[in-house]
């Protein structure tokens, strides 16, 4: 077992990739940044002193305390407190932890969703294909956010209102992956019409395998660079819309905030001089999401076969 | 006195694993009036010792030693001067005429913008001398066609117009790359044709580079042979071919399959000192042999195929007749050659008889059964075992992300589901064997290989079915020559042993006479005429075949100088 984990190392060190990826400095520190964004959000209960969403912790005396570097900051809350006393940093981390999730959820539903009826219509071709495509035109004409929108208020009418908070994050997974996977449908048919006409294809045909087992034995794993490119810049675009919706108020609750909510609840504040509640929150949500553009930029570089 | 002189030229490639030595210390001298073939098989540096001419090298390329002297000119002495000798001096001709003129301006346009670049001519001495240019390359209404683009210009043609291009400036050197690798044979000849005369009557020195040693003989006054980057031998060219002294070379020479005569295998001189064994075939006592019994195993009767092109309308305007109305048979045993210039609906042929296409009229039988009427799928898998094909691009052939040894379990296990796995081993070990692979080679992925033991892993692949009729579409035609004789012998040792029915696609006339017992002419899908081999070579019937024969370039032509 051990030798076949060195083997795989071996391999991916001898890759063009890994080369690549080491000669990249905007990729190296766009991952550390990110490794460090998720390590943090992810074990935050392990490395903060607070919690943010146990009342008794909290006191209203120590609300509205700036960064720990102004006159008035104090050194125990780096980033200063926010109108409930709630320390900035944890609350952030905690934040982008639910901003994550919520994220990754969203874009792995619209890549499955999308990847599946891409390669199906693009196998097929047809009229199932002309049906697949034309509705992935129509979801393009409606914006996400308005589509995002119409999930969260059919939601509402349906799901009751004790159940509606529990429920948000659900909500807002399946409206941010529903406005997401035509694009992944349209890379996916492209890319499954070229490698479909490949030799390969017709050497399985030739020898009888089935259709199901070519796309998705044969031409799947040959499709899956540009939808990974795809999915990577798209994760920073369904963690902006979780953060815009929730902005609007269509998102999680407050009692569980994420970057988005974060931002709406220290915008309040922002006239009466308490900057900080909202500018960490938003510096932090530009910082996550340009690194992990930036990565996604890397890959479309490194993975696209016509540039290399 | 030589004209252009090439001192210990040294190209280098700095890579990231290892620095790629292009050209190794390189001379070569030609002299005016006087045709240099540059051959050699793929990487062996010939296209890099024509860029570093004209300074074209691509980074990370580098030229680390050696001059270039054009006439008294040091041509890297000076990189800036080198745009004044491109196109002024030396004229370029690359293999592609489609990607090699601009396709949103007119041939006139380009002409006269060459022309003018380096010329100092004002607009209607341009347009005369473009348009004697372009009547001087053989285009007929010069007048008319410079005002054409070249989208409607045929690949010959356009060929025509690139060698204008390069002709603009009165360059005293031509190198062509590759010219006609990308044309017909029927236009191919008429091209050299043109740069042999163009040579006679400019004076001009001319290098050819190509990897097709019939060219080389027709055309060629001296020739240099080169091999990862080292010059093998240069001499002229009769010498080199009928005497070659180098070993590579003699491979070479021996590796051209002869278009006079029919050889039993062909003699792979690398193997020198080994006996010229015959491939073991391990899987022979796995292959439920059948006894050939004297009837035709493949009845192709009045096929035709129409491609319709149009989306909105059912026209018949916008389709395009591919295959149309041909018929043959195949003896069980036997290998039969389909033979066609590109667009003669050869390989759509080969594709209805796979199944890929459904024909649109006719029908084709396999052993007494019409399997284009087939419709259910369980029916078609007992022809599907029997039925199999090997492919053009050995790169597309294979699937990358799968081991070589799932790729040829594919079809054991399909049409042997209950098969076991020790057995399964042991059939995919004994399959590589006999297509002469290393066991070792079953847990690495098709990019390790290079294009010819591709072609290997795809044989091996058709072979698991224990097909009767095996369909090679073009399968040599992107290998080198010595690759392809390698192939073409274990394709021949296969079909004895096996007893195998072949059906032999390829556009190269030498090749399907060494293959073949019958051979088909096809012309724009059209059926020209079968008959038998020899006698096909010796007396053609049809005069397209007899126009394709005598075109074909021959490198016997040279003992006749």
């Amino acid at each position: 077992m051990d030798n076949k984990f060195q083997n795989t190392w071996e391999r991916i060190k001898e890759s063009d990739v890994y080369f690549s990826f080491i000669k990249s400095p905007t990729a190296i520190i766009s991952s550390v940044i990110l490794f460090i964004i998720f390590f943090c959000s992810f074990f935050i209960e392990f490395l903060s002193p607070y919690d943010p969403f146990d009342p008794s912790t909290l006191s209203l005396m120590e609300a509205f305390t700036p960064p720990s570097w102004t006159e008035e900051g104090v050194a125990k809350f780096i980033l200063g407190t926010d109108g409930q006393g709630r320390d900035m940093l944890s609350t952030i981390l905690y934040g982008s932890r639910i901003s994550l999730i919520v994220g990754f959820s969203a874009i792995i539903f619209s890549l499955v969703l999308g990847v599946f009826l891409g390669l199906t219509s693009g196998y097929f071709g047809g009229k199932y294909e002309m049906i697949v495509m034309r509705l992935t035109d129509v979801q393009l004409t409606v914006p996400s956010i308005l589509m995002a929108l119409l999930v969260d208020g059919i939601a509402r009418g349906i799901i009751s209102r004790e159940l509606h908070d529990e429920m948000a994050i659900y909500v807002l997974i399946f409206a941010i992956g529903i406005s997401e996977w035509p694009q992944f449908a349209r890379v996916s048919r492209a890319a499954t019409l070229v490698e479909k006409n490949k030799d390969y294809v017709s050497a399985s045909t030739i020898i009888g395998v089935s259709n199901i087992l070519i796309m998705f034995k044969h031409i799947l794993p040959n499709i899956m660079r540009p939808v990974l490119v795809i999915g990577t810049i798209g994760l920073a675009l369904a963690i902006i819309a979780e953060s815009t919706l929730s902005f609007l108020g269509v998102g999680v609750p407050p009692t569980t905030p994420s970057l988005g909510t974060l931002i709406r609840l220290g915008n309040d504040f922002l006239f009466s001089g308490e900057w900080w509640i909202t500018f960490f929150p938003a510096i932090f949500l530009v910082i996550l999401a340009f690194s992990i553009n930036l990565l996604g930029d890397w890959m479309r570089d490194t993975l696209n076969p016509k540039i290399n | 006195m030589s004209f252009l002189k090439i001192s210990n030229l040294s190209v280098d490639y700095k890579m990231r694993r290892e620095t790629v030595h292009a050209a190794k210390n390189v001379n070569i001298e030609v002299s005016k009036g006087e045709i240099l073939g540059l051959v050699g098989e793929s990487g062996s540096g010939k296209s890099t010792v024509g860029n570093a001419i004209i300074n074209l090298i691509d980074e990370p390329g580098k030229v680390s030693n050696g001059t270039i002297f054009l006439g008294d000119i040091n041509v890297h002495k000076d990189p800036e001067n080198i745009v004044n000798y491109r196109g002024n001096k030396i004229g370029l001709i690359f293999q592609d005429p489609q990607t090699s003129l601009n396709p949103i301006f007119t041939i006139g346009e380009q002409l006269i913008e060459t022309i003018q670049t380096h010329l100092n001519l004002r607009l209607e001495e341009a347009k005369n001398k473009a348009i004697d240019l372009l009547k001087e390359v053989g285009i007929k209404d010069a007048e008319v066609r410079f005002n054409n683009y070249p989208h409607q210009f045929s690949g010959g043609m356009r060929q025509r117009v690139v060698i204008s291009l390069a002709l603009c400036c009165e360059p005293e050197l031509l190198i062509a790359d590759e010219p006609t690798t990308a044309l017909d044979v029927s236009i191919q000849s008429q091209i050299l044709d043109l740069i042999k005369r163009l040579t006679k009557e400019r004076n001009l020195a001319v290098i050819l580079i190509t990897h097709d040693m019939g060219v080389i003989s027709e055309t060629t006054d001296r020739v240099a042979v080169m091999k990862n980057g080292d010059l093998v031998e240069i001499g002229p060219t009769k010498e080199i071919l009928t005497n070659p002294k180098e070993i590579y070379t003699k491979s070479l020479v021996s590796s051209v399959p002869p278009t006079n005569k029919k050889i039993d295998r062909f003699i792979i001189i690398e193997k020198e000192n080994k006996k010229q064994s015959e491939t073991n075939i391990k899987i022979l006592n796995r292959w439920t042999k059948k006894e050939i019994i004297n009837q035709d195993l493949v009845q192709v009767k009045h096929l035709s195929k129409t491609f319709n092109d149009s989306f909105f309308t059912e026209s018949s305007k916008n389709s395009v007749m591919a295959v149309d109305d041909v018929s043959f048979k195949i003896k069980e045993g036997q290998s039969f050659g389909l033979v066609g210039e590109s667009g003669s609906g050869k390989s759509t042929i080969a594709k209805m008889i796979v199944n890929l296409f459904r024909p649109s009229k006719g029908d084709i039988f396999f052993d007494n059964v019409c399997i284009t009427k087939i419709k259910s799928n369980k029916e078609m898998m007992k022809f599907r075992k029997q039925i199999q094909m090997i492919f053009q691009d050995p790169y597309s052939s294979l699937n990358g992300r799968l081991k070589v040894k799932d790729i040829v379990a594919e079809p054991i296990k399909l049409h042997n589901p209950s098969i076991s796995l020790k057995d399964l081993n042991s059939y995919i070990n004994d399959l590589l064997e006999s297509v002469e692979l290393t066991q070792q080679s079953a847990d690495r992925y098709p990019h390790e290989f290079s294009g010819g033991q591709r072609q290997r892993i795809s044989i091996a692949r058709a072979l698991a079915t224990q097909p009767r009729l095996l369909i090679c579409d073009e399968p040599t035609s992107a290998l080198d020559v010595s690759i392809q004789a390698q192939i073409l012998n274990l394709l021949k040792d296969l079909q004895e042993q096996l007893n195998l029915t072949i059906l032999f696609i390829s556009h190269d006339l030498p090749v399907v006479r060494q293959m073949c017992d019958r051979i088909a002419v096809l012309k724009n899908g059209k059926l020209c005429e079968v008959s038998k081999t020899e006698e096909l070579f010796k007396n053609p019937s049809h005069e397209y075949t007899e126009e394709l024969l005598r075109l074909m370039p021959k490198i016997e032509s040279i003992y006749k100088l």
